[in-house]
């Protein structure tokens, strides 16, 4: 297979893709703003605000100083040779999200996010989380600018990530637990939203995927995209070129958005990896893109896990920050326009992926970044020693070591 | 012939607001949920507002979420909600108005929505989560006239904001008393009184109904003095829910209803 032939038929026709959405936020069909109406005018006050403070030099000064200082950026780009020596195919670079701050990519959009908070003059945040990574750098943030956070945590997530509910609580943030639903990350943004319908002069809320309604797939995405800015720079100083594949895994979508986008129109490779659960045919799984249907969710047309009837499904995966039935639309938008392609991975393979990075490199990956790793290795092994792919390697596996060990009971 | 345009006309000759009545569709069962709704347009109901359930209903709160997911294990359903809009229309001319989320219709299609609702008998809908930004993609697959386009107007909905919401809008305009999910407490008159001033100069004379968070005799004659209709749901789900077992429950949200009804006289 020549894949740089291919990889270039992919760019050409691919410019212009980065330019979406358009000024109400769609991404082809997908996307938009499907909120009730007391949401509407926060919407529109907080586009208005992103559009006009976001650009501004002191604005962007601000978040630089932040994102370096702080957060610990740039994050580095490493060669993971033993693994690929192992795997015997293309050779992986990790994008190492995992050493920034808190643990994971979600600081980049939350200092993003609270600053413009601040900007607006908003006193208060809240946030909802699923793994709790989004949750912790929410209240990480909160925490630096003196600001009130409140956290909406599924019931089962809260158990299953006991560490992260932790920290929140040290950072100073009211953590929420929602029983409703599943207890999982979908019923923590309907509660979310539900609180900020009653809170919404005062509150900001920062949404930790690319999901929600506009402006917020954008502002996400445009504040996640330092992964794919440092990414792309550090690969050319490495390998004097760009790679033939990213590899990222998608719940919402937030990390993969962030190293993808500034990619979109260059000849390489996207793949984006769900999670298939326990697989797909046993319909416990979180595969959004691959097994779901168009529809709305949480504000935006997107595609999601549904039935016949328009009512959302429960997802299932052993990965918190990947058990959503929804997805960010601008993955829909790319996978309508095949500019990127997603393949799932089950709970299985994510945690033997999860074993080999440990053992090979010393790095404990987060089980989401797991379900990239797992892909990735799947597909270096389907290409030649020349080629480099590039995986982001979104968080750390600290939060998932109970339940990594529970599974390494159960082993027979 | 247009219910609710005539529902708002002969309520006004006689000097009543109308009392508009939400309950969630086939909540805690399709044949009781029938039964309940019969005793409410018997009492004296004016509009009926036929919640069509929704796994994830985002704008509500906990009371409505439990109705909403009862009327689902009963089997609730879009097309279940169209069948029983159909029965209740064999019953009685009150004006019937669909509330819901966008997902269902659009799973279900907008087109065949349209056709299945005229032909049902409904009158009118309101999609809670699609504002007018959005809303042309459903209402382009309308094809006539025959189903009011109802709007919701918030307290933070600027002014100029208000005229756009009601320029698409038809039937009445439906104005959310606070900021919050349905079933908040906490009415501020003052404010609802204010917001209402500002609409009526941008409504093009479009009845107002208020809603959210009302539940007594007494906050439906406040808010009659104010508006030309009052919208109570979660007050006859926490009814409902508080007689899943009662044969008597119909009665029970009937009596509700008489209260409120006599309020608005």
């Amino acid at each position: 297979m020549n894949t740089s032939a291919h990889g270039a038929g992919q760019s050409a026709s691919f410019q212009g893709i980065a330019g979406a959405p358009d000024s109400r936020g769609h991404f082809g069909i997908f996307g938009g703003r499907y909120v009730g109406e007391t949401l509407m005018p926060a919407l529109l006050e907080l586009e208005a605000a992103y559009t006009t403070m976001s650009p501004q030099p002191a604005f962007q000064q601000e978040l630089r100083e932040l994102l370096q200082h702080y957060a610990g950026r740039p994050t580095p780009l490493f060669a993971a040779r033993r693994l690929s020596a192992k795997i015997g195919g293309a050779m992986i670079y990790l994008k190492r999200e995992d050493l920034a701050h808190t643990g994971a990519h979600k600081i980049n959009n939350t200092l993003g996010q609270v600053l413009l908070a601040r900007w607006m003059g908003k006193q208060k945040v809240i946030a909802e989380t699923g793994a709790g990574q989004h949750g912790v750098a929410t209240a990480t943030a909160a925490a630096l600018f003196g600001m009130e956070c409140r956290i909406f945590m599924g019931e089962e997530d809260i158990r299953r990530q006991a560490a992260n509910v932790q920290r929140m609580r040290l950072l100073g943030a009211e953590v929420e637990s929602v029983s409703s639903g599943t207890g999982t990350l979908k019923d923590a943004m309907n509660e979310a939203m539900r609180y900020w319908v009653g809170a919404v002069r005062d509150t900001f809320y920062v949404i930790g995927s690319v999901a929600g309604p506009h402006p917020y797939p954008k502002m996400v995405r445009d504040f996640q995209r330092v992964i794919g800015d440092e990414a792309r720079e550090q690969i050319l100083a490495a390998e004097g070129r760009l790679p033939e594949m990213l590899v990222a895994c998608v719940g919402g979508g937030s990390n993969a958005m962030g190293l993808f986008y500034p990619f979109l129109e260059d000849p390489v490779e996207i793949v984006g990896a769900e999670a298939a659960g326990l697989g797909i045919s046993t319909g416990k799984h979180a595969a959004t893109l691959g097994a779901g249907t168009v529809g709305v969710l949480h504000g935006s047309k997107s595609y999601v896990l549904q039935d016949e009837h328009g009512q959302i499904q429960e997802a299932h995966s052993i990965s918190a920050g990947l058990d959503y039935p929804g997805v960010g639309p601008e993955h829909s938008y790319l996978k309508e326009s095949m500019r990127a392609r997603y393949e799932a991975v089950t709970d299985q393979q994510a945690l033997h992926a999860f074993h080999e990075l440990c053992a090979m490199e010393g790095i404990i990956p987060a089980l989401e970044s797991s379900h990239a790793l797992a892909q990735a290795m799947i597909e270096a092994a389907r290409r030649p020693a020349r080629d480099i792919l590039m995986v982001c390697l979104s968080g750390r596996g600290d939060k998932d070591l109970g339940i990594v060990s529970e599974h390494m009971k159960a082993l027979p | 012939m247009n219910r609710i345009k005539n529902t708002f006309e002969t309520l006004r000759r006689k000097g009543e607001k109308a009392l508009v009545g939400f309950v969630s569709a086939g909540d805690p069962s399709v044949e009781t949920s029938l039964e309940i709704i019969e005793a409410m347009c018997r009492e004296g109901l004016d509009i009926l507002e036929l919640g069509v359930p929704f796994s994830d209903p985002t704008a509500d709160g906990p009371v409505i979420q439990r109705s909403s997911g009862r009327a689902l294990q009963a089997g609730a359903y879009l097309e279940t909600v169209l069948e029983m809009t159909r029965k209740i229309r064999h019953k009685t001319d009150i004006p019937i108005v669909l509330f819901s989320y966008y997902n269902p219709i659009l799973a279900y299609g907008a087109a065949r929505f349209y056709g299945d609702a005229v032909a049902a008998g409904a009158d009118g809908a309101l999609v809670v989560d699609l504002p007018p930004e959005e809303s042309e993609e459903m209402t382009s697959q309308w094809v006539g006239k025959d189903l009011n386009l109802i709007r919701l107007v918030a307290p933070t909905t600027p002014p100029d904001r208000m005229s756009a919401v009601a320029e698409g809008a038809s039937g009445f305009l439906y104005l959310v008393s606070m900021t919050g999910v349905t079933g908040s407490g906490g009415l501020d008159l003052k404010e609802i009184s204010q917001v209402t001033e500002t609409l009526r100069e941008r409504c093009h004379g479009m009845p107002i109904c208020v809603g959210f968070g009302i539940s007594t005799p007494e906050q439906v004659r406040a808010i009659g003095a104010l508006a030309d209709g009052i919208v109570v749901g979660s007050a006859f789900e926490r009814i409902i829910e508080s007689h899943l077992n009662d044969p008597q429950v119909a009665g029970k949200v009937g009596d509700a209803v008489r209260a409120l009804k006599d309020a608005t006289r």
